[in-house]
């Protein structure tokens, strides 16, 4: 956590000799907690100090970047226990476990199902992070020929899993600079796997069954020189995970705790698809960094991913779509106008509505600083004169020549004023976007 | 290292739903929500007494807009709210029926409240679990339905809603006269929630007998906007704000249902996958967020989510 201004001036020189260019200690401090200089304009500051202060100006909980390039994961650096008090603000990695046993058929067909679980949801593209390749055979060459087939045939980062630490070397060769999560350091082998994670500079994860073992076990492989980690608490029940999970965050954020300031990973260990499933996303929401499970099935995964992108989304700022006018289908110049808000949720669903209604139709976006129809229109940001306004500035009549629009049935007590505000022709639409294909069917008749 | 364990001074009252023979009712068992006394399922810090909940949703009509996948495991059932309680309780292993009276809103039907009351009756007569009752929404309409509702059922301890900010005196009134339990909505706003129960208490209603409904999104929709708001609501009762303090009911089958990811068929969007796993799982994923989030009670569809989620739910309790 940050020193405050008096924290950091003890481990200043207090000789108020003004070579930094401010005139006491006190005021250089001041600055420095405030972030406005850097620590090196201060000449006579002791080595100790540096290192206490540097360490003071990390994050409580480490960024750990797995796998290099466009698709590399970056997992931590996470401030809040609850997104309401800020955000979350680095979305929790979902690797897919691939054992080294599967033939090389079943292992690229498992490697294409893995690639497809890519999906777009109001305008963003949820994505799967990581393939975990499990040295199930015990043997070197046969998980070097996995991950090298899993190299082969897709970017996405890498997690080797094995706690042999001469097989991890082997699979560690393959993948030279690309940074894959060694998985995993115990108290047995640490020593090799510490080792291996500085010689390949990869990020280690570091496992043992309770919070105290952990601890220890994180002591040890620091000592060794290694700070690049992710935890694990091994397979234990639901609770017991998220107490795990919970109090580490808890410690790295309340308490400065570095040995628990690392994200953390969770092994999905149920076997039903739709328990797995369910675990999975319980994971996400409870402060996992990394979640790895077998199960691939795009139904299974785009709940995960649709959970994931809801809890790491911003609270103080809702996803907003441009304000325009979107054109559904092929649009003519006498396709109906229907009228709605900026906020991304509320536009995607009336654009799924009207997509499914199979009616071409001009969708108007107002400019609501991100707010839903009904909060929008409380907060006054979708009125008469707002809406007219967004009709002249995106050009409304350059695209349709008729002179009807359709308002939210939520907001039909704005018909009256928009009708004076824009001369148009005010019809009220269905309260619900699940209204809309039947309005507009019936409409076009 | 120590641990760092809050200790909570506040907790969240029990309400129990159903009443027994002994008790003025005619219900086979009961069913106690709340008491928690840390953040959910931190068993360390402190305790969660009752485990949460779910409830099988029965309607009054006929569901028209319901897929497919969700309306085979109900078969004929779905015409006859009775008999479809009833298939709730002895197949699917319903704990709670709840009945939402949608029918009898002025555009979707219009149901007399004494048609309401008889139907009610029924389903009091066809099964022995305790009953939620919803109106349809209608301030008006609920008004008149579920005051002859209430009285329909006096004695049984249901749990009947919703009352809301600007419409909650005369369902008040009523549940206080014949012995029910009432849900207070509020538009996932935490201050007009403690402003419900404020004005609910106000009339004389005990704290123990209300029920928070958030209003919650399903997953995709929404759902951050009412998980935040729980998890808000139950930090400030932890720390002892009794106007806050009490269990959530959480609509989950009637919003995972509405998802497009739930509803869409196979052949509209195969790269979604398999579609019936896909809508129970959408459902049951809602649930699991709910839950992480303090739901106590949940309000559910498919019989398959039911049961994946009260496996779930077994497995947060450590099977206790």
């Amino acid at each position: 956590m940050a020193l405050s201004g008096l924290g950091i001036y003890k481990l200043l020189p207090k000789t108020n000799c003004k070579d930094c260019g401010f005139p006491t200690c006190l005021a250089f401090a001041m600055q420095l907690a405030a972030k406005k200089v850097a620590l090196d304009k201060c000449p006579h500051v002791s080595e100790t100090a540096k290192k206490s202060l540097e360490s003071a100006a990390e994050p409580p909980i480490k960024l750990i970047t797995v796998g290099v390039g466009e698709a590399k994961l970056e997992v931590g650096n996470e401030t809040v226990m609850f997104r309401h008090e800020e955000k979350f603000y680095h979305p929790t990695g979902i690797g897919f476990s691939i054992e080294d046993t599967l033939s090389e058929d079943d292992m690229k067909k498992s490697i294409d199902e893995i690639k497809k679980l890519n999906f777009e949801r109001v305008g963003q593209k949820i994505e799967v992070n990581l393939i975990s390749v499990l040295c199930k055979s015990g043997d070197g060459n046969k998980f070097a020929n996995a991950v090298k087939l899993v190299l082969a045939a897709s970017d996405l980062p890498l997690a080797l899993v094995t706690d042999d630490a001469q097989v991890m070397k082997i699979g560690l060769e393959e993948t030279k600079g690309k940074a894959p999560l060694i998985c995993r350091a115990t108290k047995e082998n640490f020593k090799e796997m510490a080792g291996l994670s500085k010689e390949y500079k990869a990020p280690l994860v570091v496992s043992a069954p309770s919070l105290e073992e952990l601890e220890a076990l994180i002591k040890n492989v620091n000592t060794e020189g290694v700070r690049d980690l992710v935890l694990d608490t091994g397979k234990k029940g639901l609770p017991e995970k998220i107490w795990d999970f919970t109090q580490m965050r808890k410690l790295a954020l309340k308490k400065s705790f570095r040995t628990f300031g690392y994200p953390v990973i969770a092994f999905v260990e149920s076997t039903n698809p739709l328990e797995e499933a369910i675990e999975a996303t319980t994971y996400v929401a409870k402060y996992a960094s990394i979640v790895v499970m077998k199960g691939r099935n795009p139904w299974q995964v785009l709940p995960i991913l649709t959970a994931r992108q809801n809890i790491y989304t911003d609270p103080q700022k809702p996803l907003q779509v441009e304000p325009k006018i979107y054109e559904i289908g092929q649009v003519t110049d006498k396709s109906p106008v229907l009228i709605t808000t900026n906020f991304s949720l509320t536009y995607y669903t009336v654009e799924g509505e009207v997509e499914s209604s199979k009616v071409p139709a001009f969708i108007v976006t107002c400019d609501s600083e991100g707010m839903s129809v009904l909060t929008a229109w409380a907060a006054d940001k979708f009125t008469a004169e707002t809406i007219a306004q967004s009709f002249e500035k995106l050009g409304l009549k350059d695209k349709v020549k008729h002179n009807e629009v359709i308002l939210p049935g939520y907001v039909s007590v704005l018909s009256g004023k928009l009708e004076e505000e824009s001369g148009k022709k005010v019809i009220v639409g269905p309260r619900e976007a699940s209204g809309i294909p039947v309005f507009l069917r019936n409409l076009s008749k | 290292m120590e641990l760092l364990k809050e200790k909570w001074p506040g907790k969240i009252a029990e309400i129990t739903i159903g009443a027994t023979n002994a008790e003025g009712g005619t219900r086979a068992s009961k069913i106690t929500v709340g008491g928690e006394t840390t953040l959910p399922f931190l068993f360390h810090e402190g305790d969660m007494p009752n485990m949460p909940r779910i409830a099988m949703e029965v309607l009054d009509t006929e569901p028209v807009d319901w897929p497919e996948v969700l309306k085979k495991p109900f078969g004929d059932a779905l015409k006859d709210p009775a008999k479809w309680a009833v298939k709730c309780q002895d197949e699917f292993k319903a704990e709670i029926i709840c009945v939402k009276l949608a029918g009898t809103h002025p555009d979707f039907g219009n149901k007399s409240a004494e048609d309401s009351a008889k139907l009610i009756k029924d389903v009091l007569q066809a099964v022995k679990v305790p009953l939620i009752i919803l109106g349809s929404g209608d301030d008006e309409k609920d008004n008149i339905v579920l005051s002859k509702v209430s009285q329909a059922a006096k004695g049984e301890r249901c749990l009947l809603g919703d009352a809301t900010e600007k419409n909650y005196k005369t369902l008040t009134a009523s549940c206080l006269a014949d012995g029910h339990n009432i849900i207070a909505e509020s538009p996932i706003d935490i201050n007009i929630a403690k402003q419900a129960n404020i004005l609910i208490s106000e009339m004389g209603f005990p704290l123990d007998k209300i029920v928070i409904n958030p209003t919650i999104g399903a997953l995709g929709y929404g759902m951050e906007y009412a998980y935040s708001i729980m998890e808000r609501a139950r930090y400030a009762a932890l720390i002892d704000d009794k106007m806050l303090s009490m269990p959530f009911i959480a609509f989950i089958g009637q919003e995972a249902w509405r998802a497009k990811e739930a509803k869409t068929l196979f052949s509209q969007a195969p790269e979604w996958g398999e579609e019936e796993s896909r809508g129970i799982l959408w459902e049951a994923s809602t649930a699991a967020c709910m839950l992480q989030a303090g739901a106590d009670i949940l309000v559910m569809r498919h019989p398959k989510a039911v049961d994946v989620t009260r496996g779930y739910i077994g497995k947060l309790m450590g099977n206790k």
